[in-house]
């Protein structure tokens, strides 16, 4: 099996103005920045959280402090995986107790990361309430959950995989592509 | 009246000749009737006689034709260990290994320490033995190390040799008195050497390798003081002494030094130390079966060993057969008992790791494991292939290639570092007296 | 990469890829001990038995509550509390123990080989917490993971290893990945309790403690049983203390910024003194922090993540 290209759905512009909105769209729904906490889902949802702390300090000038979430303790298919996932750190800077947290994913499909995250994040302290950001939605969701904010809905079959592709964890420009998996 | 028996086209190594060439042996009435080329031409009884229930021919051609094997030191654990072994699977396994005659040592329960032991032992050999079993008496009461057993009432029953076996005989006075004492007899004491006090519970080889597991160590020093006294002693007394299963480069060296004496000691080393270092403890992973006593030593002792079997230095080589029951072996190291079910791998392991290596021919080989041990128990018709000798003989196939699997023993004994080892020479014929006991490499 | 093992019996056998994913998944767990709620769920429904043929508490507990703060059901057997007094064989033990479907048994046994034996019979993943004289694979790495986490590396550090290297499984894991790991690893203590051949392990050996302490980044002082004056191996705890004893005036000779370590429990006033012991220099309480982080990793690389099955979906990761 392959991974096909088949389509650019955003590139660098569409996810600046994505990212820009999702900013607006957080500090309209909790009517400014206190009590607000960043959390990023390694890998793809750290940038995702680093540009809207960058985005909502512009739009604010407020700072709100940002948080890494390794989710690999809370996975569900630990022990059905033949591959072993590595443990990365979570690095929290200040309890999550009373905060509201903004999640931050860069793609929302089944809802088994953020399931996983939701648990890591109660296992903490209890937060005042979490909300969910995704840079995509591709449905195809086995529970129920749904995010807060999207940068864009895109509907997909599930032989088609959606890949995020930022300037920090992949060295390369800002972009969204659909990939198709290929039977050989 | 036994049936005859031609041995044709052998390559014939006679010790007692010193050289090996093809030749056919006739065999009437359980001796060596004849020994020459060309006897089994067109005519293999030599007489008009036809192969058939009066006429046995062996077909030796490739194969190697030597006096029956004879080893000085085996366990074969009857009366009290029958578990372990018995004379009849012991000696069905010595017939595999290709030795037509054992010293079974007195370490038994009870102990062969008095005439009716003794007695005993070869009863129970007529009944059950496949190869001559020759008894070994204890040297003292209960081999306690504090009284002398009744050697001479041994020795007139029946028993070759005296020996404390897995107990050295610890007090030096009494030692002395045991030595002074066999000279009348005429037999050798066979000495188990070891000072218990410097084995300290030690359970292998002291040196890299136990630093590396963590098992406590045996000095190669412990083996050596002990050797050092006796072979003191067999100077000052004059008598014979025989050291079983030196496994050290300073044994070898004190070994030259009383024989450079002319003091009147003989040796022998086992398969296992002349083929294994220490590190098969770690290679085999802890594998009880690597525990013996004396342990496997470094590889210094085992160039030595070898070079001492080239030199002649060393007399014979034995092989200290240990069958344990698997419970004995199934448990952690220190709690294992020690020994190598020996006897059905020492001609493989010889060939492999001497013959085949130049250290030893055939023989060498003949003269180490069948003339030297007849010589060291006074067998004047065994070790040799003249014409009137014992018509013992062992056939090996040079050649053969086999892999050495536990489970297919003869032995009760299964415990062999050696198992899964790919190993050359295997023993396709033994003769007892003239009775072939291993045909084909299966038991008669 | 995971753990491409089951079983984890010493360090001699262990790759330095190995050992650095250990100290590294370690390195990401320790933040779970600075919880309100030191609990993850990553081994529900998997069970860890210690197995314990020697008295401790400290590692005993320290692989219990590494178990527990991963979610795994955990499980003692002690000698003086189970059918092990009654003579059963270790072998018939473990057959017991792997008929109850114990995932992973921690075993620490008087005998060295020991968790190899029963690596050989039990389908469960085996941990040696110490067996006879031979390692005490999971001290080492906690011992390596404290210096990494002071010194930032494990490289060109001088540690010096003092006391009785002899009879000490703590010394030899150390050395094994230590010397793995590129430190120059010093060993010194009386000739008695110097095991023999112990420099083909690529350390270098002294009788003079000063000359091991010149210059160390690290020294880690074992402890000595004090039976051994017994057996004839050193005279007196007296003497002994005057020739090795881990002073003051000795560590003025290590380098301004070293750290000193012992596995415990401590002899104070023989092979260390107390009010160094308790100085700044010390990370001896690191140390027992860090055995935990250090067992959950070595959990969590035996037990997390099954034999079969794919990646599928996301199951909270990354295929998208």
């Amino acid at each position: 099996m392959t991974l096909q290209p088949k389509a650019q759905i955003m590139d660098k512009e569409a996810v600046d103005r994505a990212v820009r909105r999702i900013a607006h769209e957080i500090l309209e729904k909790n009517k400014g920045t206190d009590g607000l906490l960043l959390i990023g889902i390694r890998r793809r949802g750290v940038p995702l959280a680093e540009r809207l702390r960058a985005s909502i300090r512009e739009i604010e000038g407020a700072e709100v402090p940002l948080g890494v979430l390794d989710i690999t303790l809370y996975r569900d298919d630990l022990t059905t995986r033949s591959d072993q996932p590595q443990v990365h750190r979570t690095e929290i800077p200040e309890s999550v107790k009373g905060k509201k947290v903004i999640l931050c994913d860069d793609v929302l499909y089944t809802g088994r990361t953020v399931r996983a995250a939701m648990d890591a994040i109660m296992d903490l302290g209890r937060p005042k309430a979490i909300q969910l950001a995704v840079l995509i939605d591709r449905g195809h969701r086995e529970l129920p959950i749904r995010a807060d904010y999207v940068g864009k809905n895109v509907p997909t079959s599930s032989r088609e995989v959606i890949e995020v592709k930022f300037r920090e964890t992949d060295q390369t420009e800002d972009k969204v592509l659909i990939v198709e998996k290929v039977e050989e | 009246m036994k049936p005859k028996l031609v041995v044709k086209n052998g390559l014939v190594a006679d010790p007692l000749a010193g050289k090996s060439k093809v030749q056919d042996i006739v065999v009437e009435n359980g001796r060596i009737a004849a020994v020459a080329p060309g006897l089994g031409e067109g005519d293999p009884g030599g007489r008009g006689q036809e192969p058939g229930p009066d006429l046995i021919v062996i077909d030796a051609s490739g194969k190697v034709v030597l006096p029956g094997l004879i080893d000085a030191h085996t366990h074969l654990r009857e009366p009290g260990q029958e578990h372990k072994e018995d004379i009849a699977s012991g000696t069905a396994a010595a017939a595999v290994g290709g030795f037509t005659t054992v010293a079974a040592m007195p370490n038994t329960d009870p102990v062969i320490d008095t005439r009716a032991g003794v007695e005993f032992v070869l009863k129970r050999a007529a009944e059950a033995g496949r190869v001559n079993v020759l008894p070994l008496g204890a040297v003292t009461k209960g081999q306690k190390g504090a009284e002398l057993a009744e050697m001479g009432d041994m020795a007139e029953a029946g028993a070759v040799a005296f020996s404390d076996d897995g107990r050295p005989v610890t007090g030096s006075e009494l030692m002395r008195c045991a030595l002074e004492y066999v000279k009348m007899l005429g037999r050798p004491i066979i000495s188990h050497c070891e000072d218990v006090d410097l084995v300290n519970e030690g359970v292998m080889h002291q040196g890299y390798w136990s630093t590396v597991l963590g098992l406590r160590g045996v000095p190669a020093a412990a083996e050596e003081v002990a050797v050092a006294r006796d072979v003191i002693l067999a100077g000052l007394t004059g008598s014979r002494l025989h050291l079983t299963h030196l496994s050290t480069a300073g044994s070898m060296a004190l070994l030259r030094w009383a024989k450079d004496r002319g003091f009147p000691v003989t040796a022998d080393v086992t398969p296992h130390h002349l083929a294994l270092t220490d590190e098969a403890v770690r290679t085999l992973d802890y594998d009880t079966d690597t525990k013996v006593n004396p342990p496997l030593r470094a590889s210094e002792d085992v160039e030595a060993l070898r070079e001492a079997v080239r030199s002649g230095l060393v007399d014979l080589i034995a092989t200290d057969h240990a069958p344990h029951h698997f419970d004995d072996k199934d448990v952690e190291y220190n709690y294992a008992a020690s020994g190598i079910s020996g006897l059905e791998t020492a001609v493989a392991v010889v060939v492999t790791c001497l013959v085949r290596e130049g250290f030893l021919d055939w023989v060498g080989l003949a003269r180490m494991m069948s003339l030297a041990p007849a010589r060291l128990f006074g067998l004047e018709s065994k070790g040799t292939l003249k014409v009137g000798a014992d018509a013992d003989l062992t056939i090996i196939d040079p050649e053969a290639e086999w892999t050495v699997d536990p489970a297919a023993f003869a032995s009760k004994g299964r415990n062999t570092p050696f198992k899964g080892m790919r190993l050359r020479g295997r023993v396709t014929e033994t003769i007892v007296g003239g009775r072939v006991v291993l045909l084909g490499g299966k038991l008669v | 990469m995971p753990l491409n093992r089951k079983d984890v019996l010493t360090l001699e056998d262990m790759s330095v890829e190995e050992m650095t994913l250990i100290l590294d998944t370690a390195d990401s767990l320790k933040e779970i001990l600075g919880r309100d709620i030191k609990k993850v769920p990553t081994l529900r429904g998997r069970s860890v038995m210690t197995l314990f043929y020697e008295p401790s508490t400290r590692t005993r507990t320290s692989f219990e509550m590494a178990g527990k703060y991963m979610s795994a059901d955990t499980a003692n057997i002690a000698t003086t509390t189970s059918a092990v007094v009654k003579g059963e064989t270790l072998k018939d033990t473990a057959w017991t123990v792997e008929a109850m479907g114990i995932d992973c048994i921690v075993m620490r046994h008087p005998i060295a080989g020991a968790p190899h034996f029963l690596a050989r019979i039990c389908q469960a993943s085996i941990i040696n917490a110490g067996d006879g004289m031979h390692e005490h694979p999971t001290q080492g790495l906690l011992d390596m993971f404290s210096i990494r986490e002071r010194k930032g590396t494990l490289r060109a550090l001088k540690v010096a290893i003092v006391g009785d290297i002899l009879h000490s499984r703590v010394a030899r894991s150390n050395i094994w990945g230590l010397t793995k790991m590129g430190a120059d690893v010093w060993v010194t203590g009386p000739s008695t309790l110097m095991p023999p051949g112990i420099e083909r392990t690529g350390v270098r050996t002294t009788f003079r403690v000063e000359e091991a302490i010149e210059g160390a980044d690290v020294v880690m002082v074992l402890r000595l049983q004090l039976e051994r004056q017994k057996k004839g191996l050193f005279p007196s705890i007296r003497e002994y203390s005057r020739l090795f004893g881990v002073t003051r005036e000795r560590l003025a000779l290590a380098k301004q910024d070293f750290i000193l370590m012992h596995p415990g429990p401590m002899n104070r006033g023989v092979e260390i003194a107390s009010d160094v012991a308790d100085s700044e220099y010390s990370l001896i309480t690191d140390q027992v922090t860090n055995g935990v982080a250090v067992r959950m990793a070595v959990l969590y690389l035996l037990l997390g993540g099954g034999p079969e099955g794919s990646a599928q979906a996301e199951g909270g990761g990354e295929k998208r």
